[in-house]
């Protein structure tokens, strides 16, 4: 029997790069899911709770585990996401009631990457990519669900592509939400420098698994004038 | 220098971003530090266990800190420490300055000390014409130019050799050069003179261990030994978190300091001090126990561990926006990412609406942290008040973005309202020029704005499964 998805196609993609959402169903297709899609979704809650509007966020993520309640897997193209999630034990601290269905849940709830490879057991997609590709870790991803190995073994079984790392480590791209707004110019800073970790490297696109951190690369790299591709990962496996 | 506050962060570090020498000289140092660093804990197997001890040793100590400070209290007063309790800055500065006062002393030296800037002594000590002498060398370069330390333990990272030797130049009158050899010659032979002298010398203090009372104090230069030996009356200025309760537990922390800090195996110099040593150190040790907010933080359970702090610097290394700026723009005493949660409860508040912000929560600095303080989660903490309930006099969130938020939540409870707002917003952005207002003008000064799908992808084909 093949294993049951809930997609959270997360409000980023669904609303500015559904080729990523749709990727996503195209790869857990791929990997032997049956994957379903709930139009009831809009978003995990975490503008409102990075930004320390906690009855917000309390708001939308109380919608969240409504429209997810009962999902064998919920699987999404972002760490960041899946981290906020996580951290509904701290947003429901003090609602024991909201507390027991987030719990119910957080074990289930997985990004793309790290369900293929810890759920699933998958690696090798079939995917090809001719090129050379940096992968950018985004920071929640690999710190808050310390997936640095999972989206590496899935490109490296990527026929045709060479995966390079960036050459200063793995560092913010200065995206962080609102961050981003609020201290542009620091936010634009901390691009830049993370950018300039591919200098010498001459790759041919830059991948990570949150669609956050690709809208603040690609949108720098478009204002430089550069023309470096920048793809989600689900969209490479699918490729 | 223009004085900077920690309420105008955002104005700061634009400033910041505009001193191409400054940002030289941060990357080429937080780079440096980073990678000493890295080569030190790689040597050590039980690295992450350490890390663990020591979280819960600070854990401990703080959930009891009435009674392990009382006990360092008494057993430093059996070794023949007077020991002195300080509720705030002033009280504290006002301490010191009767100490100095009724010993006769004028000739004043000191060895780094964050709690002494934390509590602006200099300035205090300045009005009685007491100003003393900064004798670590970053320290000195400080006071020479007239600035604070941009970083906890390299006070003057932001400053180049360059910088530096043209400092010389116009403060002591020596001949032209950029040589750190020579700087540094210049500067012991200055400082030889200050500590042959002084007759007060004044310290932090790293650790107290409140089996003992012995108080221990980590440094590379051998000023600190002079600050602490040299002059006739000894005062150590001590944050009451600094307590430790066993001379045990030294082993863990002394592993994990340096290694974090400098890259160190250990610091050249470490002074263990039980009580004073009138043969052949200072006649009296005064220790001056500062509390100016702690206590209030140690009964904040949700932010105690903020406390668990020994001050390495680690954080600061690691943060990709002090990389960016330095420390001078958080305009508080403690900048970086530990300062971003720390100044916001100390007396006085600095920041409390401004720097829990000035964070991507990107997580580097939970990563390095010695004693795993969960930096991140202690700044949503501090934004999630600095929404509910900003100190008296700081910056309340803008109208707008209260009700902003709570439209996006009001649209986000549903599919239908999420259209809406999304159908809206894509026929805002049309109008021409709304690209360059608000939140979207921040984002296209200087990146594209990615053009918005014809269909979302809930509306595609593939979405009906």
């Amino acid at each position: 029997m093949s294993t049951k998805v809930a997609l959270f196609a997360t409000c980023l993609a669904d609303q500015f790069w559904p080729e990523v959402a749709t990727a996503t169903v195209k790869v857990l297709e791929r990997a032997g899911c049956t994957v379903t899609f709930d139009a009831r979704q809009t978003c995990c809650g975490q503008p409102a709770f990075n930004s320390g509007y906690r009855d917000d966020a309390k708001a939308v993520a109380r919608h969240w585990l409504d429209v997810f309640a009962g999902a064998e897997h919920v699987v999404m193209p972002s760490g960041s996401c899946a981290a906020m999630v996580h951290r509904y034990e701290q947003l429901f601290a003090d609602e024991p009631g909201q507390l027991a269905r987030a719990h119910e849940l957080i074990g289930r709830t997985h990004e793309l990457a790290g369900f293929l490879v810890r759920v699933l057991g998958v690696t090798d997609l079939g995917a090809r990519f001719p090129g050379k590709v940096a992968f950018h870790d985004s920071c929640h991803g690999l710190r808050e669900l310390g997936q640095r190995e999972e989206p590496r073994a899935l490109l490296r079984q990527v026929t045709g592509l060479e995966l390079v790392e960036f050459t200063n480590g793995a560092t913010c791209c200065g995206f962080g939400g609102t961050f981003a707004v609020k201290f542009p110019e620091l936010s634009t800073a901390m691009a830049d420098h993370r950018l300039a970790g591919t200098a010498g490297l001459a790759i041919d696109a830059i991948t990570a698994v949150d669609a956050s951190c690709l809208m603040q690369l690609r949108g720098r790299l478009q204002r430089t004038g550069s023309n470096l591709r920048v793809l989600h990962l689900a969209e490479i496996l699918a490729s | 220098m223009t004085h900077l506050d920690a309420e105008h962060f955002d104005q700061n570090a634009r400033a910041a971003l505009q001193d191409a020498t400054l940002r030289q000289a941060l990357r080429r140092a937080t780079d440096l530090f980073a990678e000493r660093r890295a080569r030190a804990i790689g040597a050590v197997e039980d690295w992450e266990a350490l890390r663990e001890q020591a979280r819960a040793i600070k854990a401990h100590t703080l959930a009891r800190l009435d009674h392990y400070l009382t006990q360092f209290a008494d057993q430093a007063e059996r070794a023949g420490v007077k020991v002195h309790w300080a509720k705030d800055a002033a009280a504290a500065c006002r301490i010191v300055a009767q100490i100095a006062a009724d010993h006769d002393c004028h000739r004043l030296v000191k060895a780094k000390s964050m709690a002494t800037e934390e509590i602006g002594l200099n300035a205090a000590l300045a009005r009685a014409d007491k100003e003393p002498i900064e004798t670590d060398l970053g320290e000195w370069i400080i006071q020479l130019a007239g600035e604070t330390p941009s970083h906890i333990i390299v006070p003057a990272i932001h400053k180049t050799r360059q910088a530096i030797g043209a400092l010389f130049v116009d403060q002591l009158g020596i001949p032209p050069t950029t040589e750190p050899a020579v700087l540094a010659d210049h500067a012991r032979q200055r400082l030889r003179a200050h500590f042959a002298q002084a007759d007060l010398g004044i310290s932090g203090v790293n650790f107290g261990v409140a089996e003992t009372g012995t108080i221990l104090i980590l440094e590379n230069e051998g000023n600190a030994r002079m600050t602490t030996t040299l002059p006739r009356v000894h005062i150590a200025v001590m944050g009451i978190e600094k307590v430790i309760p066993r001379f045990a537990d030294l082993e863990v922390f002394l592993r994990l300091l340096p290694r974090s800090g400098t890259g160190q195996h250990l610091t050249t110099y470490q002074s263990l001090l039980t009580g004073p040593s009138p043969q052949d150190g200072p006649r009296e040790l005064h220790v001056v126990l500062l509390d100016n907010g702690r206590s209030r933080i140690v009964a904040d359970e949700a932010m105690r561990s903020t406390l668990a702090c020994i001050r390495c610097g680690a954080c600061l290394n690691a943060c990709p926006v002090y990389q960016q700026i330095g420390g001078h723009a958080y305009g508080s005493v403690y900048p970086g990412p530990i300062g971003a949660i720390l100044s916001p409860q100390l007396d006085g508040h600095a920041g409390a609406t401004t720097l829990p912000f000035a964070s991507s929560l990107c997580g580097a600095c939970k990563d390095v942290c010695p004693v795993k303080i969960d930096i991140p989660s202690l700044l949503l903490e501090l934004r999630h008040r600095a929404v509910l309930s900003p100190p008296p006099h700081q910056r309340r969130r803008p109208f707008l973005e209260r009700l902003g938020f709570r439209l996006w939540a009001f649209c986000h409870r549903g599919p239908r309202r999420q259209a809406l707002l999304m159908f809206l917003t894509r026929l805002l952005l049309r109008v021409p020029g709304v690209r360059r207002l608000g939140p979207a003008g921040a984002w296209t000064a200087t990146r594209e704005l990615p053009a918005p799908p014809r269909l979302p992808f809930r509306r595609r084909p593939e979405a009906r499964r």
